[in-house]
């Protein structure tokens, strides 16, 4: 296996950083998408359901079918990247439009009643005091989000992208081929394990670093 | 690209024959159905068990986080290998036994944390009252825990089909009926270019696509509405317009599904950020 990795590192290491790539920005993606959608399900009252439940609906779409289908919406290549992007950002945005909306209610009125009454405006208030507060709630769908998005990229090798899935089908055709199988295919799920864990552990350390008052609390 | 599925969809030569639409939709259903099954059989006991002792939650959490890291497509590709050559003759062992395998890891998770937590989160005095009446811990257990969980379960079996059924189609890749050999085979012959052979691809990848998706719906219909009326009435209070708010009210907003687990993430994930 290292004889293998040595001969192959560059290309082993490229599709390491493309997994990644897939793998985060569509989150990026739809959490910039989800913030306002889950906001006015947070403060519009009747706006909960349908958002909710349409985002639940689109959440029932296998993610295969998505990947297959974006070509013919947006007319792209079906060997294309971004069809993939495309397909688990809108994945994303399913999932965390309930989370953010749920994460902004969580924040109690009285928080919100100090907040104005300290002078804030219904924007400042929004940024400064109910986002932070949301965050801790957000940041456990984000880490639902990204870690999925990890197995789901890997099945994007059905539609030909490059990525850790890539080592994957090398070894199944290489054992088809009667030759060896088990450095790609090891590597690559060796790889992805890592990729999740990794991921996971850096939402968790942003999660840490952008709520410093619940560590304080934390240590008394 | 609409007409090139429908032309697919509505030809009678793609439904028939060993690898036509209507085997593939049979096989998905019945590949999905026997991953649901088992996974149900292992991991509802199990999370009853948890839940009502207390004792192993610990692993609860530990096997439904680790399980969203699982790499399906890895896994399923592995045990592939390793199983094909003690196959011979012509069976659908060697491709069933690998995807079953991915299928089941994938439902047990959601199953059983879902299970777990249900029974977690019925409330302490309601359980003491239950004692109280004379009731021994197996009657506990059925008759007030259980009930009481019941939507967080069936949301959680919902969660479970949901992913079984949109993870079935990746068994194409090593040679397994079901619908994402329409998919798959389509993909392989060019879709989305303008001739005629490109058009039937884009027909057969779309008809397959389509099919899983009304599938994926359908499923978490039927059971959201056996889910609504199989539901204790005790909980839902759908026998009366609720004008004494009871203390299940705030449950019944939680137990709300769309599939997407939401019963776990909000409680284990501040745990695990303090456990950092």
């Amino acid at each position: 296996m290292w004889a293998y990795y040595q001969q192959y590192s560059s290309q082993i290491w490229s599709l390491f950083w493309s997994h990644t790539k897939l793998s985060v920005i569509p989150v990026v993606i739809g959490l910039i998408v989800a913030l306002p959608l889950g906001w006015l399900a947070a403060r519009l009252r009747w706006s909960y359901p349908p958002i909710v439940s349409m985002a639940g609906l689109l959440y029932t779409i296998p993610s295969l079918v998505l990947f297959v289908v974006m070509p013919g919406i947006l007319g792209t290549q079906i060997l294309d990247v971004v069809n993939v992007i495309v397909a688990l950002s809108i994945y994303a945005v399913a999932l965390l439009v309930r989370v953010v909306a749920d994460g902004l209610r969580s924040v109690p009125f009285e928080t919100k009643q100090a907040a104005t009454a300290m002078g804030y405006k219904p924007v400042g208030r929004f940024f400064a005091v109910e986002l932070p507060l949301a965050v801790p709630v957000i940041a456990a769908g984000v880490r639902v989000a990204v870690v999925s998005n990890v197995s789901l990229v890997a099945v994007a090798t059905l539609i030909g992208t490059q990525q850790l899935g890539t080592l994957i089908s090398d070894g199944l055709a290489a054992s088809q081929g009667g030759g060896s199988w088990q450095s790609p295919l090891f590597i690559g799920i060796i790889l992805a394990v890592v990729l999740a864990l990794i991921l996971d552990f850096s939402v968790q350390l942003l999660t840490r670093w952008l709520t410093p008052w619940r560590r304080a609390v934390g240590r008394s | 690209m609409i007409g090139d599925w429908w032309a697919y969809m509505t030809n009678p030569d793609n439904w028939s024959g060993k690898s036509g639409l209507k085997a593939n939709v049979l096989d998905h259903i019945a590949y999905s159905f026997v991953a649901v099954a088992i996974a149900v059989i292992i991991a509802v006991p199990l999370g009853l068990w948890i839940g009502h002792t207390g004792k192993g939650s610990t692993l609860v959490v530990g096997t439904v986080n680790a399980s969203r890291a699982l790499p399906t497509f890895g896994l399923m590709v592995l045990l592939y290998i390793w199983i094909a050559p003690h196959f011979t003759g012509k069976t659908n062992l060697p491709y069933i036994v690998p995807v079953e395998f991915v299928l089941l890891l994938l439902a047990i998770p959601p199953l059983l944390s879902n299970t777990y937590a249900g029974v977690q989160s019925v409330d302490p005095a309601m359980r003491d009252a239950a004692y109280g009446m004379g009731m021994t811990g197996p009657q506990v257990l059925t008759k007030a825990e259980i009930p009481n969980a019941f939507p967080l379960m069936m949301s959680g079996l919902r969660a479970a089909s949901l992913q079984v059924i949109a993870t079935a189609t990746i068994g194409a890749y090593i040679g397994l009926g079901g619908l994402g050999q329409p998919i798959y085979d389509g993909t392989q012959q060019g879709p989305f270019q303008d001739n005629p052979q490109s058009q039937i691809a884009t027909g057969e990848l779309l008809s397959g696509a389509f099919l899983v998706a009304a599938l994926a719906l359908a499923v978490d219909l039927i059971l959201a509405t056996i889910q609504r009326y199989s539901t204790s009435r005790g909980i839902t209070g759908r026998y009366r317009k609720s004008n004494l708010p009871g203390p299940m009210e705030a449950e019944l907003e939680f137990s709300e599904p769309d599939g997407s687990e939401p019963a776990l993430t909000p409680q284990h994930a501040p745990s695990g950020a303090a456990a950092l």
